[in-house]
């Protein structure tokens, strides 16, 4: 065996896509791969800058410019499609015998494989090529677990979100989503009416029928409020039995009027429990916003206790709007007599 | 343990006797079924808990069960990816054997903090290869079992395994490869991602 065969003996098995070229730049020899991506056309004797535009460097012309490219660092692009970009490095051969070009695809290897069908054995062992492909695909599954996952924890945290502006035994809002929605509605300047609602009677049916009886009347109570609003009104729980209901655009005395007197009416309907029923009524106090002073969102939660107040003291099962002067009329229930219940 | 391993087990429980089953079996075993997330490090008490759970509970062996598992691994359309992964261990079903002794490294590689325990190829010639599981995963050597059984289907191989129980941990799993091209075997292009 003659030592040229030799080299190109080792030239084929070590790199497959590798060009051999004769002192004219044409092809001697290619590698099996490299000619897998050219079916149908065979490399031999075609002129290299035939088959490839030079990408780098860009100002070649001839062999010997080829052969000048610093550091020996090619990067080409086949003139025919598919268009692929190749980068590799020519090393020439002593005495102006020509040159091998040894190739590969770079950072386009992922498309190259796609594109040209390639396969394992399209490679040398040692090249690297296959373990991209598997960091490729490996990080890809990898990510779309992580993003099912993310997928399913935000999931988790919208419904605990939901749960902490959530009353969880009417399924009304609770304090903390009515704080929210009142500085929204007083920062978006939108008029307003807020009503303050305290069941009345609530302590002695709990005394005396229990709790359970209790928790009925209260999702009864809520089941009335609610069919009593609009969607874009809303009616929270903020504490034992004690409710605010914000219903926006709503400014008429007469209209809050009738919606208050009908609430009245509904709670004071005898609720059924295990063969007896429960008595329960409600009080209402109402506060408007913006009124003429625009008041911040404390201000006009105690303007409307101002009222309920007003409303307990003159009987219970009764609403009554806020009036500037209340502040004076008497002290609010737990600084002063009477008792509200 | 990682996530990923118990996430495994849930999906095979899940696809193979369905989803009521292993919220059932997660009962049983004292388990948060929504708390068994991949990704996440898991109380390797968990799995082994579950595992255990559902062998009383369908009375099968636990050697078979994780044999099962195995198989769920590469041969179930929801676990696709993993067949990939494992295909790029070589062309052919001797390459892919070859490529177990990387296994550990190629999982940490995509998953840093997946730690698989090593496995060892050894050829004692004619078609006859022994593959020592080395410790550290309850249990492993019978998921490579089915594992390599299915991926022998996967290489249209066909082969006969021998799983010898552990004396001091060390699982040894008999190989003979009885034919290597016995079926057609499965498509796998390299380019083919996602498919």
């Amino acid at each position: 065996m003659t030592e040229s065969a030799v080299v190109d003996g080792l030239l084929a098995a070590l790199c497959p896509m590798h060009l051999l070229l004769d002192p004219t730049g044409h092809v001697r020899r290619a590698g099996a791969t490299l000619q897998k991506l050219r079916p149908g056309l065979a490399l031999e004797g075609l002129r290299f800058l035939d088959l490839f535009e030079p990408l780098r460097p860009r100002a070649v012309s001839s062999m010997a410019d080829l052969c000048a490219a610093p550091g020996g660092l090619l990067r080409v692009r086949f003139r025919a499609p598919p268009r692929t970009t190749l980068k590799g490095m020519i090393l020439p051969l002593p005495q102006g015998q020509g040159a091998v070009v040894n190739l590969s695809f770079g950072i386009s290897l992922v498309d190259a494989v796609r594109e040209h069908d390639l396969t394992g054995a399209d490679f040398a062992p040692t090249d690297l090529a296959i373990e991209l492909l598997y960091l490729v695909e490996a990080n890809a599954a990898v990510m779309d677990v992580s993003r099912r996952l993310n997928l399913r924890l935000q999931g988790a945290m919208v419904a605990a979100e939901r749960r902490a502006f959530t009353d969880t035994l009417t399924g009304l809002r609770n304090r903390r989503a009515m704080g929210h929605v009142l500085d929204r509605m007083v920062g978006a300047a939108v008029p307003f009416a807020l009503m303050h609602l305290d069941l009345d009677h609530f302590k002695t049916v709990n005394d005396t029928l229990g709790h359970a009886a209790g928790d009925h009347v209260l999702r009864r109570a809520a089941r009335e409020m609610v069919s009593e609003i609009r969607d874009r009104d809303m009616v929270a729980r903020i504490g034992g039995d004690e409710f605010v209901l914000i219903l926006d655009s709503v400014t008429d005395r007469d209209r809050l009027a009738a919606i208050a007197g009908r609430l009245i009416a509904k709670l004071e309907r005898p609720v059924p429990w295990r063969g007896t029923e429960c008595r329960i009524s409600a009080s209402i106090g109402i506060a408007f916003w913006p009124e003429d002073d625009a008041p911040d969102p404390a201000t006009l939660l105690h303007r409307a206790d101002l009222a309920l107040y007003a409303a307990k003291r003159a009987g219970r099962g009764r609403f009554r709007f806020y009036e500037p002067g209340m502040e004076q009329a008497g002290a609010l229930p737990g600084a002063g007599p009477p008792a509200a219940g | 343990m990682h996530g990923l391993i118990n996430s495994a087990i849930k999906s095979f429980i899940c696809a193979t006797y369905g989803r009521g089953r292993w919220r059932r079996v997660a009962e049983l075993a004292g388990i948060d079924p929504g708390n068994f997330e991949a990704m996440l490090h898991h109380d390797e008490e968990h799995g082994r808990r579950i595992l255990s759970v559902l062998c009383e509970d369908l009375g099968r062996g636990q050697a078979e069960l994780l044999e099962d598992l195995g198989t769920f691994l590469v041969s179930h359309p929801r676990m696709a990816a993993l067949r990939r992964l494992l295909r790029f261990g070589g062309e052919s079903y001797v390459d892919f054997l070859y490529s177990l002794d990387e296994l550990a490294g190629r999982a940490r590689l995509a998953v840093p903090d997946l730690r698989l325990p090593a496995l060892e190829l050894w050829d004692c010639g004619e078609g006859r290869y022994t593959l020592i599981c080395h410790p550290g995963l309850d249990g492993y050597g019978s998921v490579m079992t089915g594992l390599l059984r299915a991926m022998a289907d996967d290489y249209g191989a066909l082969v006969v395994l021998d799983h010898e129980m552990p004396d001091q941990g060390q699982e040894v799993i008999r190989i003979s490869l009885v034919e290597p091209a016995f079926a057609e075997g499965r498509d796998f292009a390299l380019g083919a991602r996602g498919a």
